[in-house]
């Protein structure tokens, strides 16, 4: 297995389906770069370095568009419709309020509004997430939003082999996907096996495994899990984190399986707190589980505010792992 | 206007279609048996058959709310969409669709849309397809003059002129946004084809009431458009003979501008008048197709009442295909 960092994971990825499967096509804003400019194509190569090289090798089937995020979208449909598998890449996540409707009213709803005589295999990439300092329009943690609509399915890799087995499972798959990747974990590294890897959804991934907590997690948070499990570890305390890697379809029963063993449960989501991730999780543990419980949940959340963008405010804003620390101590001193 | 007499044959039918299913669902509507809304297109037959005439199952459509004209035109089946429209399990999109969402992808007919203004990306990823193909495709994006004014149209029109996708933008001016006129919704209300020419798209023209006048323009823009000249833009005049929904007391019209269109401006009529007039059919082929089509939509009423309704079990059934 070949180490890389999630971002050239991705990058590998799209070039190997797009080798495997003519019908795969790239699109959005700069995934080629420099078109029309002195730098000349693929002087930028995606803003995030996830496209680099693929027009270079796939020409026309990587279209590179104007700053139109619904106009992206809605080709991305319309490509989809047409029986192609289009990659679409929305640079980041807060611009999905631009071209939502695309998303939600027509991505996400024609197989159902059309009586299941097609499919729609789109997958839309996008960055999300805090910790750059980016500011209230480029930090969100849109995937509580979208899992709330039925109809697409929403991905959230957290290490490079996972980032390569759940997007090629995206591409190949028949229905719409929503594939969000952290800024701030583009450059972890990991093993990523070579040639086929697919992972399938709804199947979440045990990071570690203790018998006191259960700690439900996904996307970048997923780290700081286990930073706060390696604080209480210390404390002889220790924990189940669940990475989720898929908030729609999601692992109920990795959850329940989990917390009827532990007795407590700790979601940590850094997505808003209201209606949220972290919401659903906890009330469909108390819906199922409810007897298993020694302590009510946790819920570990960003306050129900914009991402800001000075470093102690956002340090402020994100969950820190001695937060999680003292959620899970919370639960368990609970009587 | 050189025409085979099956193909007059086969326009005039297309057209009589369009009314007679719009007809009758304006009357069937106060029965109460029809749920939900509906947006009849009754009135501008002659753009969706003078379009649709010229295309093929590879040639991909994207319609409007006001879609059933265009499903029409491009061949979806009249008892399925009746029975789409009554909310019956064997309907086309098994009742989950409905008047404003009917869709048939093997016919190229990508759906009608209920918001307005979305299809015209839409259309611009199938004509992208199209292009990757190779095949000669062309995607039309059907809008009226109220989605000429979202920003996704703008999108739509520079994305295609980017990508040089074969892609046409069709601009139904029937005069109404909802129930609002364009001289107060429309910046450009006597001229919406020229915001296209705004992105260098070529733009073409025309009496929308007319077939042979839509018929002709499409011919050019299609020649245009297939010849790999990238998008093209067409508006066409037209009128809506009932509300923006069934439902709407036009109040908003003036007064008698209804009785005026629909002595004026009836492209049924205008076409019955070409064709005899000029006797390249006479009256009784037509009225022998207006017969026939009474039976087909009298017999399209009937087996949709009759149909069975969905099974709620369903309710769930095609959100993914898989989960």
């Amino acid at each position: 297995m070949a180490q890389m960092m999630l971002r050239e994971a991705i990058v590998q990825t799209l070039h190997e389906e797009m080798a495997r499967d003519e019908n795969v096509v790239v699109l959005g804003e700069d995934v080629v770069g420099g078109m029309g400019t002195p730098g000349g194509p693929e002087a930028i190569g995606g803003i995030w370095s996830t496209s680099t090289g693929l027009w270079g090798k796939f020409g026309d089937r990587v279209i590179d568009t104007p700053i139109s995020e619904s106009a992206i979208v809605g080709a991305a449909a319309g490509l989809a419709l047409s029986g192609k598998r289009p990659v679409a890449e929305i640079m980041f996540a807060d611009f999905i309020g631009v071209c939502l409707d695309q998303i939600w009213n027509q991505l996400a709803k024609f197989r159902y509004m059309f009586g299941g005589k097609t499919v729609c295999p789109a997958v839309i990439r996008m960055a999300y997430g805090a910790g750059l300092n980016a500011g209230p329009q480029h930090s969100q943690s849109a995937y509580s939003l979208l899992t709330a609509i039925p109809g697409i399915k929403v991905v959230m890799p957290t290490t490079p082999a996972d980032a390569k087995g759940l997007l090629t499972s995206a591409i190949r798959g028949d229905d719409p996907v929503i594939f969000m990747e952290h800024k701030a974990l583009y450059g972890v590294r990991g093993e990523v096996p070579e040639g086929d890897h697919l992972l399938p959804f709804g199947h979440a991934r045990l990071v570690r495994a203790g018998e006191h907590a259960t700690i439900v997690t996904c996307g970048f948070m997923v780290s700081f899990c286990e930073q706060a499990a390696d604080m209480l570890a210390q404390e002889g305390i220790a924990c189940d984190v669940i990475d989720l890697r898929t908030t729609s379809p999601i692992d109920e029963e990795a959850i329940l399986d989990s917390v009827e063993a532990t007795g407590r449960l700790v979601v940590v989501d850094e997505s808003p707190p209201r209606c949220s991730l972290a919401a659903d999780v906890a009330a469909m543990v108390c819906n199922k589980a409810f007897a298993s419980l020694k302590a009510p949940p946790e819920l570990v959340t960003p306050p129900h505010s914009p991402v800001p963008f000075a470093r102690e405010l956002e340090r402020a804003y994100l969950p820190q792992p001695s937060v999680i620390a003292d959620a899970v101590r919370k639960t368990l001193a609970y009587r | 206007m050189q025409h085979s007499r099956e193909a007059l044959l086969h326009a005039y039918r297309q057209m009589k279609v369009i009314r007679e299913f719009e007809d009758r669902l304006h009357s069937e509507i106060q029965t109460g048996e029809i749920a939900g809304f509906t947006h009849l297109y009754a009135g501008q037959e002659a753009v969706a058959v003078g379009i649709c005439d010229h295309l093929d199952d590879n040639d991909k459509i994207i319609s409007t709310h006001r879609g059933h004209g265009h499903c029409l035109a491009k061949g979806v089946d009249v008892k399925g969409m009746m029975k789409e429209i009554y909310g019956k399990a064997d309907g086309t999109c098994q009742g989950k669709g409905g008047s404003m969402h009917i869709a048939d992808i093997d016919k190229g007919m990508l759906g009608a849309n209920g918001i307005v203004g979305a299809g015209a990306p839409i259309a611009v990823g199938a004509a992208i397809a199209c292009k990757l193909d190779g095949k000669g495709g062309v995607s039309i994006a059907f809008s009226g003059d109220g989605a000429c004014n979202q920003g996704t149209t703008f999108e739509a029109m520079n994305l295609a002129a980017v990508v040089k996708a074969p892609a046409i933008f069709v601009f139904e001016n029937n005069h109404y946004s909802e129930h609002t006129g364009p001289s107060y919704a429309t910046a450009t209300a006597t001229d919406i084809a020229g915001r296209a020419e705004g992105f260098g798209i070529k733009a073409w023209r025309a009496d929308g009431i007319d077939f042979f006048s839509v018929y002709d323009t499409m011919r050019e823009v299609l020649d245009y458009v297939r010849a790999g000249n990238g998008p093209a833009a067409v508006e066409f005049d037209t009128e809506r003979f009932y509300g923006h929904f069934e439902g709407d007391p036009q109040r908003y019209r003036g007064p008698g501008e209804l009785d005026r269109i629909r002595e004026e401006r009836d492209a049924i009529k205008t076409f019955r008048e070409r064709v005899t007039g000029a006797s390249l059919l006479d009256a009784a082929d037509l009225d022998a197709i207006d017969a026939e089509v009474a039976t087909l939509i009298d017999e399209s009423v009937d087996e949709a009442r009759a149909a069975a309704p969905p099974d709620p079990a369903d309710v769930i059934k095609n959100v993914y295909v898989t989960y």
